[in-house]
């Protein structure tokens, strides 16, 4: 069904989506969207919502099953604590994506911003992936204790710019975050290091990529074929001493 | 378990947001621009402060210095009226034209003057014998006013310019100052959620000098450290508001010490030490010099700020980008606004759009 979201207000859409998907829509397509607040948060149905115009904050936060197709660009905060489903945004999308995620995945096809992966998590078979085939800003998988990021820097309106930002890693814990054709070392934080993919990494990686390819009908083996790093933190507890010493 | 009752509650949301466009080649626009682009921001703010500033919108007095004043009673109003009389030539004085519209209660008086110095011992002490410049003359005034007269406040003070603010969402305030019957080639407006500061009409945004005029989102941590700073060089701080320090601060090392653009936001935000040690020599030293003559004016603290003159437009986000910045150009626009959404609202399919790094400024200066 479509849903005409032309001068709307947020709280006017988000009701009538959430009516739609308590009817049954399996098929949801937003048009004239403009930055409205919360599509699809807590939407826990495998519905699937297409988005026309640039969606507002907060997309899909605590999502838990649907996916959301944005034709265009988002913004902010896309997937916050998200628990299963996905986001693709075939534009650009803004800073802190995937914040606390814990399950699911959110492809976006070019750039992204600041704090991608922040505090993401996972646990035994809840493990969320946050692929991004631009470039990023500064602290990409801050905090991060779970999960997979990848960074492809293949797909970006901004040439010039450098494919990730500074303090890249910062806080990370845990997860794993793969980058294709390499890091630059020096902009990585204290708390991470750059190692080379593992026969399993690389058969993770390529089933993650398989599903992104397929989203934006791209080449698998392009992708592929220049060599990826992982971005592994050094330590569980990065700042365990940062108080007072630990007990070993 | 059985669930309680559910309270459902209206959780604030509000964050502040700022938008802003320039045409290069200087063409009005009208106000109902500006308007549709900052209502679309609605939500982040909470109705405690909204405003506008606006370039080339006096344009039959372009070169009268453009006083909008505030006066919060009657004596302010007459103490200031004499104290203009007294140090300058009053071309022209008129009410600003408001408009009664239900959600603006209270409102104080607005006027404005368009005003030129007069050559007084005073002016001429100070320009002939203290090496002051006009501009530099006009500043004291505007502190002298701020400062002395109770319940007056310059608005603003710059050449066919103005700021326009209030206690209200930024609609309201535009409908109550009738800003669809302005055009400028510059506009800029914020949608207030004060946090720290009282919401006041002085203390909404923008904040001006001359023809400086600040929006801002966020909170300056610094304002302590900024404002003893500002002092020093005779700024007083009379706002109540933290973001007052940023225009003065701009005054201060744009026009006073001739730091081109670029490299004042680089005092304002300025790369941390770990990064400047790795920058090639003569960079190195530029920026160690700056943070070492300008570590008092260094903003702490998560920003997004865009900055007005005559000159352009200059959007600039703290080095760690704690609030959002998104730009655009098309033909000779150029746009900035704290989310994409209200940059599409007034111009859907620009030719590019993205989000500047922090620390980094975006600078769209007029053409000629």
């Amino acid at each position: 069904m479509k849903i005409d979201a032309q001068g709307l207000y947020y709280k006017e859409l988000n009701q009538k989506i959430r009516e739609a998907v308590a009817g049954g829509a399996t098929t949801i397509e937003l048009e004239h969207v403009n930055g409205q607040y919360f599509i699809a948060d807590g939407i826990n149905k495998p519905v699937t919502i297409t988005i026309r115009g640039v969606p507002g904050n907060d997309l899909a936060a605590f999502m838990n099953g649907a996916t959301v197709v944005v034709n265009e660009n988002a913004q902010d905060n896309i997937g916050n604590t998200m628990n299963a489903g996905k986001v693709v945004v075939h534009g650009h999308a803004g800073d802190v994506l995937g914040y606390g995620m814990r399950g699911g995945r959110l492809h976006i096809r070019k750039d992204v911003g600041y704090r991608v992966g922040i505090h993401m998590k996972s646990y035994q078979e809840n493990k969320p992936v946050v692929i991004a085939g631009g470039k990023a800003g500064d602290f990409f998988g801050e905090y991060m204790a779970g999960g997979v990021l990848v960074l492809l820097g293949m797909f970006t309106d901004d040439p010039a710019k450098p494919k990730h930002g500074y303090l890249f890693g910062t806080g990370m814990h845990g997860g794993v975050i793969y980058v294709r054709g390499g890091v630059d070392v020096s902009r990585l934080a204290k708390e991470v290091g750059a190692y080379p993919l593992e026969a399993a990494d690389q058969v993770e990686l390529e089933g993650l990529l398989a599903d992104y390819c397929k989203d934006f009908g791209l080449n698998l083996q392009e992708v592929m074929s220049e060599p990826f790093v992982k971005v592994l933190p050094k330590s569980k507890r990065p700042y365990g001493n940062m108080y007072c010493p630990m007990p070993k | 378990m059985t669930h309680h009752n559910q309270l459902f509650y209206e959780k604030e949301i509000s964050n502040c947001g700022l938008t802003g466009f320039i045409s290069k080649k200087g063409r009005r626009i009208g106000g109902e621009t500006i308007i549709k682009s900052i209502t679309l921001m609605h939500d982040r703010g909470n109705g405690l402060g909204g405003g506008f500033g606006a370039y080339g919108i006096y344009p039959d007095y372009a070169d009268y210095y453009a006083f909008h004043l505030m006066y919060e009673n009657g004596m302010a109003q007459q103490l200031t009226e004499e104290y203009l009389e007294a140090n300058f030539r009053v071309e022209q004085q008129e009410e600003i034209p408001t408009r009664r519209i239900r959600a603006i209660a209270n409102p104080p008086a607005f006027k404005r003057y368009f005003i030129t110095p007069l050559k007084n011992d005073e002016y001429l002490e100070a320009v002939d014998y203290q090496g002051l410049t006009e501009e530099d003359v006009i500043v004291r005034h505007v502190m002298a006013i701020n400062h002395e007269i109770e319940g007056a406040f310059v608005v603003s003070s710059g050449k066919n310019m103005g700021a326009f603010k209030g206690v209200g969402f930024p609609e309201e305030i535009a409908e109550f100052f009738r800003l669809e019957e302005y055009e400028g080639h510059i506009w800029t407006a914020h949608n207030r959620f004060p946090t720290n500061t009282p919401g006041w009409w002085g203390g909404a945004h923008p904040f001006t000098l001359l023809d400086w005029s600040i929006v801002h989102n966020g909170e300056i941590s610094s304002y302590g450290i900024n404002k003893r700073y500002l002092e020093m060089y005779g700024y007083l701080c009379t706002m109540l508001t933290d973001t007052e320090v940023v225009a003065y601060t701009l005054d201060l090392l744009i026009r006073k010490h001739g730091l081109p653009a670029d490299l004042a936001c680089t005092a304002l935000a300025p790369p941390f030490w770990k990064l400047i040690d790795q920058l090639p020599e003569e960079e190195r030293r530029l920026y160690t010099a700056v943070r070492q003559v300008y570590g008092s004016g260094l903003l702490n603290g998560p920003f997004a700020i865009l900055f007005a003159s005559n000159k352009g437009l200059i959007g600039l986000n703290d080095r760690v980008k704690l609030r959002p910045l998104v730009c655009a150009e098309h033909e000779d626009m150029v746009y900035m606004a704290s989310e994409e959404a209200a940059i599409r609202e007034i111009c859907p399919n620009p030719s590019r759009i993205w989000a500047p790094r922090g620390g980094e400024p975006v600078i769209a200066l007029m053409e000629n």
